[in-house]
C-alpha cells in the first residue's frame, strides 16, 4: 500500500520534534525500555560508552540492568539472543557495523529465521538486531558494507531499512514488538546529517509499506536507506532542468511492499532503481525482477540499476568511485527520460 | 587441573566405589530409560532398513552419559538444549515417547515440544545450540527465576566457534548452565585425537569456571557430578563443564559404515564397558531389581514401542500446506501469493 510523504501519525499527535537519524532511534529505545521491561539492549561497547556512534548513549545509566556490553563474539551475541527470547526476554542486540554480522551468520538466517518453522510455532523468535551499514563516511573496510539482499534470502527474517527520523523512530518501535526476527539497519552517513520532525508519543510504522517521499510525473527513482537521499538530491537536479521525478523510499526490503512499488512505478511508466551494494543479485535485481512480472505492460523503458561495481569495497578514499554517486544516478535518469 | 583419569563410582563389574547418589528408585529409573533408549535405537535402525523411516542417529554406547545427567534436572524448573544424540534425556524431560516417533515418521505437527515442557529443539548445525543455551540461562539469571540449562554436545562441536563463543559468554555472565559434553570419541568418522590436542574438561579453566571428566559409562558418576553442578548452577554458582568420557559403540547414523574408518576389536573393547550391563549388574547384586525384573521390564518396553509406533504411523503425513505454515506471526503478501500460485488456497 503505497503511502504519501505525511507523517504517519500527524492527525492524531500534531506535535512532533525536530531531531537527527540517531536520537530518533535512541528515543525510541528508551521508550520501548520503559513501557516494557523485558527489553534488554546488548553489544560491543553499548554500555558504557553507549555504542561507537553514542546511539546507546545514556541507556545504562537509565537501566543498568538491562544495557549490557557483550564479548567480542557476535555468534555469541546472536545466538544468547535467540535462548534469551525464548527465555522471556525481548533481547535488542546491537552488531556493531552490518560486515561483522558475516561472523553471526550461521545464527541470523538459519537459526533465528527458523526457529519457528522448526517447532512448528511451538517457539519463536522476539529479537531486533540493530546494525548500522552504509557508506560515505570513509569507514575502514568492512564497515560499510551493503550486504543486505544476503539476509533477504534467509526465509524467516525482516529485513527493514529506514532514511529518515520519524521512519527510525516508528520502525524500530514496530521491530521490536514484531514477534519474529527483524534485521533493522541504520543509515550510519545519516545518523546526525539528516534531521526531520519526529511525531511525540507511542506510533509504529506498520512493515510491507512504502513511501513515496517525492512525487514525481516522468520517472521514479526506487531506493532504500542511504541513496533515498541521493536520490532526492538528484531529482531536485532533474527538476531544475524541467524533468519531474519522485523518489519512492522502499523501507522495507522484507516484507516488500510490491503494490506501493507497482503503483509508484506505473505512475511513471519509468524507473531507476539505485543500490550501494555491488551489482549482482543485489536487492535492486528483485526490485527490477518484480516490476517486469508485475506491471510489465506499464513500464516505457528498461529499467536501470544504479549501483556498486562488482568489486570489493574500496579504501575509504576510493569510496566515491565505488558508490553510486549522485553524478551517476541523474546519467541513468537522463539515458532512462530520454529513451 | 582435572585428573587425566575421568572420575568413576561403579566399575564394569558393577562394583561400588563409594555410596550410591541414587536411591533404587532411581536406579530402576535409569535402567528403564536406557533400555528404553536401546530398544529404540535398535527398532529404527530396523524401520530405517526397510524404508519406514528416513534417517536415524543411535545412542547406542552413550545412554549413562545421557541419562545420568538429565535425571539431575527437575523438568519443572529446569530446561534442556539437546544437539541431536539424547534420546532417553528428552523423554524423561518431558517429550512424549509418541511424539519422539512421530519426529523421525516425519509426522511434523505430532512431533511438537508440549507447552510447558523445557526442552529446546534437537539441532543439526553442530554447536549452535551452544550459544541458545547460554542466553536462555542468562534470561532466566536476569529474571530472576530459578533453574538452570543443561546443554549437550559432542567432541565433534568442541571445534566449533559457536562452543568457544558460548563457553565464554557463559563464563563472564556466570550463568545457571551445565554442559554436558559427551566425548564418545568419534565426530562421524573423525576421532578425537584428530579433533583436538587438548583436554577437553580442562577448558572450562580458560571461561573462569569448573570442569570435570567423568567416566561416561558408568550413570552414577555422571548422575552425581551432575547434581553438583546443577545446584552450583541454581545457587548462583555459575556454569561447569562435566566431560562423559564415553564411546559411540553404534554407527554415526544409519548412512554411515563405521567398518570404513575403525576396527571391529575397538569396537568389541568398548562392549565390555556398556553402561547398561554395569548398572544391570550393580542392580542385581544390590537387589534393586531381579532377573524376572528385568526381563519384565524389556518386555513392557518392547509392548510399549510396538503399541506407540503403529499408533504415529497411522497418522497421516503431512501436506505441501505444511511449508507454508509457521514462518513468520504475520506472512508477507508475497509468501502469502506463493503459497496460492502453488497450493491454489
Amino acid at each position: 500500500m503505497l503511502e504519501e510523504a505525511v507523517s504517519p501519525d500527524a492527525a492524531v499527535t500534531p506535535a512532533a520534534d525536530e531531531m537527527s537519524v540517531l536520537e530518533a532511534i535512541r528515543g525510541a529505545l528508551l521508550e520501548e525500555m520503559k513501557r516494557d521491561p523485558r527489553v534488554v539492549v546488548f553489544g560491543e561497547d553499548v554500555a558504557r560508552l553507549g555504542g561507537v556512534f553514542r546511539v546507546t548513549k545514556g541507556l545504562s545509566d537509565r537501566f543498568p540492568d538491562r544495557v549490557i556490553d557483550m564479548p567480542l563474539a557476535e555468534g555469541a551475541i546472536v545466538g544468547a539472543a535467540l535462548g534469551m527470547a525464548i527465555g522471556g526476554l525481548v533481547p535488542v542486540p546491537e552488531i556493531q557495523f552490518l560486515g561483522f554480522t558475516h561472523q553471526a551468520f550461521h545464527q541470523i538466517g538459519a537459526q533465528l529465521g527458523r526457529y519457528r518453522a522448526r517447532s512448528r510455532g511451538r517457539y519463536h523468535a522476539q529479537v531486533t538486531i540493530r546494525a548500522p551499514f552504509g557508506g560515505g563516511a570513509r569507514t575502514p573496510e568492512f564497515h560499510p558494507d551493503s550486504i543486505e539482499a544476503q539476509f533477504v534470502q534467509s526465509p524467516g527474517i525482516k529485513v527493514v531499512c529506514p532514511a529518515f527520523p520519524d521512519d527510525a523512530k516508528g520502525m524500530l518501535l514496530e521491530a521490536i514488538r514484531d514477534p519474529d526476527p527483524v534485521l533493522f539497519l541504520e543509515p550510519q552517513r545519516l545518523y546526525r546529517l539528516i534531521k526531520g520532525p519526529v511525531p511525540r508519543g507511542e506510533y509504529t510504522v506498520e512493515f510491507g509499506r512504502s513511501r513515496l517521499v517525492k512525487s514525481g510525473f516522468d520517472l521514479t527513482l526506487v531506493a532504500w536507506s542511504g541513496s533515498v537521499h541521493r536520490c532526492l538530491e538528484a531529482a531536485d537536479k532533474l527538476q531544475q532542468e524541467g524533468a519531474s521525478v519522485g523518489v519512492l523510499d522502499l523501507r522495507t526490503l522484507v516484507p516488500l511492499d510490491v503494490d506501493g512499488l507497482v503503483q509508484a512505478v506505473s505512475a511513471t511508466g519509468k524507473a531507476v532503481v539505485v543500490q550501494e551494494a555491488p551489482l549482482s543479485a543485489g536487492f535492486g535485481a528483485e526490485v527490477v525482477a518484480t516490476l517486469q512480472r508485475e506491471a510489465f505492460l506499464s513500464i516505457d523503458a528498461p529499467i536501470l540499476r544504479v549501483a556498486a561495481p562488482d568489486v570489493p569495497y574500496p579504501p575509504g578514499g576510493l569510496e566515491d568511485h565505488f558508490l553510486p554517486s549522485v553524478a551517476r544516478i541523474l546519467a541513468a535518469a537522463r539515458e532512462t527520460l530520454a529513451f | 587441573m582435572p585428573p587425566s583419569e575421568p572420575w568413576q563410582l561403579l566399575d564394569t563389574e558393577g562394583k561400588i566405589n563409594g555410596r550410591s547418589p541414587m536411591s533404587r528408585k532411581q536406579i530402576l529409573e535409569a535402567l528403564r530409560l536406557m533400555t528404553i533408549s536401546r530398544a529404540f535405537d535398535e527398532l529404527c535402525t530396523k524401520l530405517q532398513r526397510l524404508g519406514r523411516i528416513g534417517l536415524y542417529g543411535p545412542v547406542h554406547g552413550q545412554e549413562a552419559s545421557v541419562v545420568g545427567s538429565a535425571m539431575a534436572l527437575n523438568p519443572k524448573s529446569d530446561w534442556i538444549v539437546p544437539g541431536s544424540r539424547e534420546q532417553p534425556a528428552l523423554l524423561r524431560h518431558g517429550w512424549p515417547l509418541e511424539n519422539m516417533f512421530a519426529a523421525y515418521m516425519g509426522r511434523l505437527d505430532q512431533a511438537t515440544i508440549p507447552p510447558g515442557v523445557k526442552l529446546l529443539l534437537r539441532q543439526q548445525s553442530i554447536g549452535a545450540q551452544l550459544p541458545h543455551a547460554a542466553g536462555l540461562a542468562w534470561a532466566l539469571k536476569l529474571q530472576g527465576l530459578p533453574g538452570a540449562v543443561m546443554v549437550y554436545c559432542g567432541d565433534g562441536a568442541s571445534s566449533e566457534g559457536d562452543f568457544h563463543e558460548a563457553c565464554n559468554l557463559a563464563g563472564v555472565m556466570q550463568v545457571p548452565l551445565v554442559i554436558v559434553l559427551i566425548n564418545n570419541g568419534y565426530a562421524i568418522s573423525t576421532p578425537v585425537a584428530k579433533q583436538t590436542a587438548g583436554n577437553l574438561a580442562a577448558r572450562a579453566l580458560g571461561y573462569g569456571f569448573p570442569g570435570i571428566a567423568v567416566d561416561g559409562n558408568d550413570v552414577l558418576a555422571v548422575y552425581a557430578a551432575s547434581m553438583r553442578a546443577v545446584a552450583r548452577a541454581r545457587d548462583g554458582g555459575g556454569p561447569t563443564l562435566i566431560e562423559c568420557r564415553t564411546y559411540r559403540v553404534g554407527f554415526h547414523n544409519t548412512t554411515d559404515n563405521p567398518n570404513e574408518y575403525r576396527s571391529p576389536d575397538e569396537v568389541a573393547q568398548a562392549i565390555t564397558k556398556d553402561p547398561i550391563d554395569r548398572l544391570q549388574r550393580y542392580a542385581l547384586q544390590t537387589g534393586a531389581i531381579t532377573e524376572r525384573g528385568l526381563a519384565k521390564m524389556s518386555a513392557g518396553i518392547a509392548e510399549l514401542l510396538d503399541v506407540t509406533r503403529k499408533r504415529v504411523e497411522a497418522m497421516p503425513r503431512p501436506g505441501a500446506d505444511s511449508i507454508y505454515e509457521h514462518i513468520y506471526a504475520d506472512p508477507p503478501l508475497r509468501m502469502q501469493s506463493q503459497r496460492k500460485d502453488a497450493l491454489g488456497r
